[in-house]
């Protein structure tokens, strides 16, 4: 570990504008040795921006990063050296074997004799490939690839590794071994850098930053953003004719937002409105349609109904 | 047609030695949306293919409005949409000459109206003269519902509609989607995402080829016989691995800053052993509902157990 004391990424205003358009705004971040974050957000919020400042591939604008204790726009070779990337479905070469991605991502990041064999070894002890190590890539399963695509990034020990949504895709069974081998690498003090738009997988993180429009919009861990919206009131309407109940509550100034869910509507009330008041609200306006609804329970937001929430109250300025 | 909008029944296919359906069965209501969940290699696109005749069963009965689609003609076709996982949009083509080029191939009169209704639908309107390519993917996605509409079909086949897909993309789709079902239209489609599986009316759980179990999400969730506790506390990994070894734990997972712990007998709140759990410090207990994720895992654990 080098100097910069526990925190192994900080961003400080770290701003990058490309002409007028502001990508990424004033974001300022610190994520601690050995941490898991998830960086979080929808497309063209600044995420890609954001990591590739922090990789040394973009010089920011203003404001400034340090990975791994080195100053990303003062020498951004020295951070390439110290991260590692993994990117599902860039990281790894299709046509060529398990082997062959091995020597070739150590070759790259220049390993070689006793070092290369040591780190290969681990590498395929890891990932437990061992019995394919002569398969091609493009033959794999979804979980094995990953796996690979994973020690792949790390066969030069980088103190942090930057996962861009590593798990899209496979099942649940796949993507809790997945996180299970993140998690005993951040247990051995590996820092990892995860970013996503699928709330399934910033569930695994300790830490999660909420990207809209360029910013920072929120951060904490999964638990405390859930509480974000305590108070708001969630109703689970069950109705045989969803998209008349949606019609039907877009007009009730009660209800927030609207959506389809299961054999239903979820239906998030608007701040400061309690569970009878919405309770109420939704029974005339769904009464006044002619919409029969058998129940209206009120159920827990998820990390999705946070995010969806935070981002449009960000959108209106 | 009789209460199925199309079915497969104990249908088998094999490709060499991989038997890429073993025995799938499940019918589509009128008016449901039907959702296939399961990982790679369940056999969700499989089916969704033979359900459109595009390959041929070994086995078993395939039937799409009351035919066997490898029989059907051509008017059949045209009552079903279909969106495959690498959709064909013209990336030189733009928004409008992509809809009235589907439209050309579904030999529908007059599109316009259609064009103009499916543009309000999912918001392209002002778009209408980009270039498929220059859009988002997001948009990429309703283009291509879009264009699997315009022949006013009365099934929907969509095979991951949404994987890749931002969350605010992915819910606005699902506004679309429960759009359609307003007006009648019957969906199923294949999803890997477990959240997503709870907005079907019905969820099919699918592995190896096969249907687990088939039902409402809240009835799937209701077949989860155990407790599950999540319990927040410090060190998390220290608290995971001795709860791991606990033989009233079915099993513990670590997410982050908090553990689920699924208890094997439902009335055990694990009160005790959290309480003494050695050089840990426990902040909150809790039960929490479980989700398809967790249905799906312990069906799996118990197909592997049995």
């Amino acid at each position: 570990m080098s100097a910069g004391g526990s925190a192994a990424v900080v961003a400080s205003g770290l701003t990058r504008r490309f002409g007028a358009l502001v990508a990424v705004d004033r974001v300022s971040l610190s994520v601690a040795r050995g941490e898991i974050y998830g960086f979080l957000g929808p497309n063209g919020a600044g995420k890609s921006t954001t990591i590739r400042m922090l990789c040394g591939l973009l010089a920011p604008s203003a404001g400034s990063a340090r990975v791994a204790g080195v100053d990303v726009a003062r020498a951004p070779d020295e951070v390439k050296r110290r991260i590692g990337y993994m990117s599902q479905r860039f990281s790894l070469y299709g046509d060529l074997g398990v082997e062959e991605n091995l020597e070739l991502h150590g070759a790259l990041h220049g390993l070689a004799g006793p070092r290369f064999r040591a780190r290969r070894d681990w590498a395929v002890a890891t990932s437990r490939l061992g019995d394919r190590l002569s398969a091609r890539v493009d033959d794999l399963a979804g979980g094995f690839r990953q796996r690979l695509a994973l020690v792949c990034a790390l066969l030069h020990e980088p103190e942090v590794v930057f996962l861009d949504e590593p798990t899209s895709g496979v099942d649940p069974l796949m993507r809790r071994a997945f996180f299970a081998l993140v998690d005993a690498l951040a247990a051995a003090g590996v820092t990892v850098f995860l970013t996503t738009h699928f709330l399934d997988e910033a569930e695994y993180c300790h830490r999660i930053g909420l990207v809209a429009g360029g910013r920072l919009v929120a951060e904490g861990t999964p638990t405390a953003l859930k509480t974000r919206l305590e108070g708001r009131v969630l109703l689970d309407v069950r109705t045989d004719a969803p998209g008349a109940a949606l019609v039907a509550l877009a007009r009730v100034p009660e209800v927030a937002e609207a959506t389809a869910f299961g054999a239903g509507v979820h239906a998030l009330a608007a701040a400061g409105v309690g569970a009878e008041a919405a309770r109420a609200a939704v029974a005339a306006a769904l009464a006044r349609d002619g919409v029969a609804a058998s129940a209206a329970e009120q159920v827990e937001p998820s990390l999705e109904d946070v995010f969806l929430e935070i981002v449009r109250r960000e959108a209106r300025p | 047609m009789t209460g199925e909008v199309l079915a497969l029944e104990d249908a088998r296919l094999a490709f060499g030695s991989l038997q890429a359906l073993d025995g799938i069965s499940f019918a589509l209501r009128p008016g449901e949306m039907l959702g296939l969940l399961g990982p790679d290699g369940a056999g969700k696109t499989t089916a969704l293919r033979a359900l459109l005749g595009l390959v041929p069963l070994d086995s078993g009965r395939a039937a799409l409005l009351g035919e066997d689609p490898r029989a059907a003609g051509a008017a059949h076709r045209t009552a079903v949409g279909y969106l495959s996982q690498r959709f064909t949009l013209y990336g030189d083509l733009t928004v409008d000459e992509n809809l009235a080029f589907f439209a050309r191939l579904f030999r529908v009169r007059d599109f316009r109206p259609a064009r103009e209704r499916l543009l309000e639908l999912t918001r392209l309107g002002p778009f209408r003269r980009l270039r498929a390519d220059r859009l988002s993917g997001g948009m990429q996605k309703k283009l291509a519902l879009a264009c699997t509409l315009v022949h006013a079909p009365r099934v929907l086949l969509l095979d991951e509609p949404t994987t890749g897909v931002d969350p605010v993309t992915r819910r606005e789709f699902w506004l679309l989607l429960s759009g359609l079902l307003a007006q009648g239209l019957s969906v199923l489609l294949t999803t890997p995402y477990l959240d997503e599986a709870e907005r079907c009316g019905r969820v099919a759980l699918m592995r190896a080829g096969r249907v687990l179990a088939c039902d409402s999400p809240a009835a799937l969730r209701g077949t989860f016989r155990h407790r599950l506790r999540e319990v927040v506390c410090a060190p998390a990994r220290v608290a995971r691995d001795l709860l791991g070894r606990e033989p009233r734990v079915a099993e513990v997972q670590l997410f982050g800053d908090r553990l689920h712990v699924v208890t094997r007998d439902p009335a055990d709140g694990l009160e005790d052993l959290l309480a003494r759990l050695p050089g840990v410090a426990v902040s909150a207990v809790r039960d929490v509902a479980p989700t398809l994720e967790d249905v799906f895992i312990r069906r799996i654990g118990e197909e592997a157990s049995a």
